[in-house]
């Protein structure tokens, strides 16, 4: 039994955070959000270059040959750094899927391919040689302006399937929508008997689009650890250094307590994410549990660190200015994917109380 | 990272099942506290866990512990847990008294008074918090006044567990006026059945009795009974204090289980279908899976580094608070029948641990200065006053 990183995954961690606080200090995230793409091309090759991209994807294919605890570690500092390239979309989404083809596992190690999932309950898929083609339309796509293509979940002739639709030239139609979170854009994907490639038939493509669920649940709960740790932060300067009445804020009980109740849910939130991690890594029996939990409770615990801070902060934090409500938004954005956590707390209790 | 217990611990984990389930005596299976009929059990059921190598786990070889990692001790309390059985009696003396002697005590009151403490022979209690001196610990007014070879202790101490049946108290007290804080404070070693203790035990929301004031007047001590040096009790106090928190969380966390576990039951029979309910059991569970791992987090950081981390003040504040809201529910899931206080059914089971539950924010650190500890030396804000 340990419950602890390695060195070597220490030592990620470490040189995870020391590149995002060098590449993006919390001072460049305006910038890049009103940027027109809403994120940092640039910086693709260079998670590549660091082994992110590939951290899971076996050697063969160029990869580092880890597993999904290393991939954790590096959600959580994206989180914490607000990240916003189509890291989630690729690594959590994509990849189980992306997996069924060895090429395309080799272009996303390299840094050379991005894609993001794309589901829908309208999207047919019909064969046209040994190739595919798609119809129908998928809404509130994570990323979807950003990545090179789509692993889209289409009903084909033995059911539900998964495809890849590659872009180009302006194919399939994507209509990127104004999102809350202009780090994470939604997107309309619209296929009108565009090309795609089949990656997973049924009944296999079910336990990918399961495992897949999985993984993006645990991924947002580890992104929203690492948001709420970075509220967290920047809630607790601020209450050191401002002044009122004579004293610093951070002295007032009232201040300083909601500050603890947010150290103290945070790292629950973490203790359950990484349960959560290790469940996937390890292919737990109970992963979706494990990951249902995670997600649910570190999303709403995200949410309200980023209030409390918020609150901490006063006026100033209402302002657009300050970068406290980017952070809130990407917290609301993680606990809007999926499901509520309302809804994840009901499948858990299913499995404790049946009925 | 691996969260399976490896082949040594399995074998523990096995071994420690196996045994529970043959030797925790009938009267206390079901276990929920030291009162009535159980506390006639306690020091032959604590002398039992010795005799089999369950008390000391992780106190040195050379003091009769067994000398094993932190993670055995967490182990331990698990399976205790999962029986409903009771941990060793001697609690305050394995988990506070003992390791501060092992860190403060001279050659020969190691072993004058360790062996005792493992063998249940001695049970110890605790006299730190008085009535004007609560969370402000080191306001404590009991004196201490040295005379020749001995202390004369004179003063009033209170919310001291077991002190109704304890051989033993360690004993923070006051030995100059001359300075009001730390520096006047001095740590002693009671015997319990010197002339001049009154222990008068305290009766709780509950309407049992499991703490007490104990009143100290004229009583003898001798002087090789101090602990460090006079004036240096402070930092000795610190040691025990710190000591509370090293795997306590195993513990918080292996009586929420049982908790949960209960609420489950309580719930499928009573309340299967009412979405409500159902969404507040998913909470409690998912807590509970929170302050678990939280718990292995804190164990992995104990056995590195050795010192207990900021999580045991974590598991604490949030265990309280999750035996509060649980029980609460449970009530309420048993609705008016729960008010009946006769019987041993579920209704008075959970009467009884939702009244108790008051307690679990104040006793051990209440919320409040638990949160003023995570404020100011974790965060590092400024202190409050």
């Amino acid at each position: 039994m340990d419950f602890s990183f390695s060195p070597e995954q220490d030592q990620l961690r470490a040189q995870a955070r020391s590149f995002l606080e060098k590449r993006y200090p919390l001072g460049r995230l305006a910038e890049i959000a009103t940027s027109e793409d809403g994120w940092d091309r640039a910086s693709w090759p260079e998670l590549a270059r660091l082994g992110w991209t590939g951290a899971s994807i076996p050697e063969a294919q160029g990869g580092a040959g880890l597993s999904f605890v290393e991939e954790a570690i590096v959600f959580e500092e994206l989180g914490r750094a607000l990240y916003s390239g189509p890291y989630f979309s690729t690594v959590a989404l994509a990849l189980p899927a992306l997996g069924c083809a060895p090429d395309l596992l080799a272009k996303v190690a390299s840094g050379a391919f991005t894609a993001t999932l794309a589901s829908g309950p309208a999207v047919q898929a019909r064969g046209a040689g040994d190739r595919w083609r798609l119809r129908g339309e998928t809404d509130l796509v994570a990323d979807a302006g950003s990545v090179d293509a789509f692993v889209v979940q289409a009903c084909g002739p033995d059911g539900i399937g998964l495809y890849l639709a590659e872009r180009h030239n302006a194919r399939p139609h994507v209509n990127v929508l104004d999102t809350v979170d202009a780090t994470r854009r939604l997107g309309r994907v619209t296929f009108e008997d565009d090309d795609a490639r089949l990656l997973a038939a049924p009944p296999a493509a079910a336990k990918i689009i399961a495992g897949t669920r999985r993984r993006a649940l645990t991924a947002l709960a580890l992104e929203a650890v690492g948001v709420a740790s970075q509220a967290l932060a920047i809630g607790v300067e601020h209450a050191k250094s401002r002044e009122q009445f004579g004293r610093p804020i951070g002295a007032y009980q009232a201040v300083s307590h909601k500050l603890a109740d947010t150290y103290v849910e945070t790292e629950l939130a973490r203790s359950l994410a990484y349960w959560a991690a290790w469940c996937i890594a390890e292919d737990d029996g109970q992963a979706e549990l494990a990951a249902s939990a995670a997600k649910t409770y570190a999303a709403e615990g995200a949410v309200a660190a980023c209030e409390r801070a918020i609150q901490v902060h006063g006026g100033m934090g209402f302002t657009w200015d300050h970068p406290l409500h980017r952070y809130y938004k990407r917290a609301l954005w993680i606990e809007s994917f999926d499901r509520s956590g309302a809804a994840h707390r009901a499948d858990i209790a299913q499995v404790l109380l049946g009925g | 990272m691996d969260l399976r217990d490896g082949p040594e611990e399995a074998a523990f984990r096995a071994t420690l099942r196996t045994w529970l389930e043959a030797n925790v005596p009938s009267g206390l299976r079901g276990f929920r506290g030291w009162t009535g009929p159980a506390l006639a059990l306690g020091r032959d059921w604590s002398k039992r866990l010795a005799q089999a190598g369950y008390a000391g786990l992780t106190w040195p070889k050379e003091y009769g512990g067994a000398g094993r990692p932190w993670r055995y001790q967490a182990l331990y309390l698990e399976e205790l847990a999962r029986a409903e059985a009771p941990q060793h009696l001697g609690v305050i003396g394995l988990g506070m008294a003992g390791p501060t002697i092992i860190a403060h005590g001279r050659a020969d009151q190691k072993t004058r008074y360790l062996a005792k403490i493992l063998s249940a022979e001695d049970i110890w209690c605790q006299g730190f918090s008085e009535p004007g001196s609560g969370s402000d610990l080191a306001s404590v007014r009991t004196r201490l006044d040295l005379v020749g070879d001995r202390f004369v202790v004179n003063g009033q101490k209170v919310w001291s567990s077991y002190a109704h049946v304890a051989d033993r108290c360690i004993l923070l007290g006051r030995s100059t006026t001359a300075s009001e804080k730390h520096e006047g404070l001095t740590y002693l070693i009671v015997d319990m059945k010197s002339p001049g203790v009154e222990v008068r035990p305290l009766r709780q929301i509950t309407g049992e009795a499991e703490f007490n004031e104990i009143f100290f007047t004229d009583v003898a001590v001798p002087k090789e009974n101090l602990l460090g040096e006079v004036g240096g009790g402070w930092r000795v106090a610190m040691t025990t204090l710190s000591h509370e928190r090293g795997t306590f969380g195993f513990a918080l966390a292996g009586a929420l289980d049982v908790a949960v576990r209960k609420l489950v039951a309580l719930a499928r029979e009573r309340a299967g279908t009412d979405a409500l309910v159902r969404d507040r059991v998913a909470r409690e569970w998912i807590d509970l899976q929170a302050l678990r791992y939280t718990n292995y987090r804190a164990l992995a950081r104990l056995e590195r580094t050795g010192v207990p981390g900021p999580e045991g003040s974590v598991a604490k504040l949030r265990w309280s608070e999750a035996n509060q809201r649980l029980t609460k529910l449970a009530i309420e899931i048993i609705g008016q029948e729960a008010q009946v206080a006769e019987g041993d059914g579920a209704p008075a089971y959970w009467r009884y641990q939702q009244l108790r539950s008051r307690g679990n924010t104040i006793e051990a650190g209440t919320s409040e200065i638990l949160r003023n500890i995570i404020a100011e030396r974790v965060l590092g804000l400024p202190r409050s006053r």
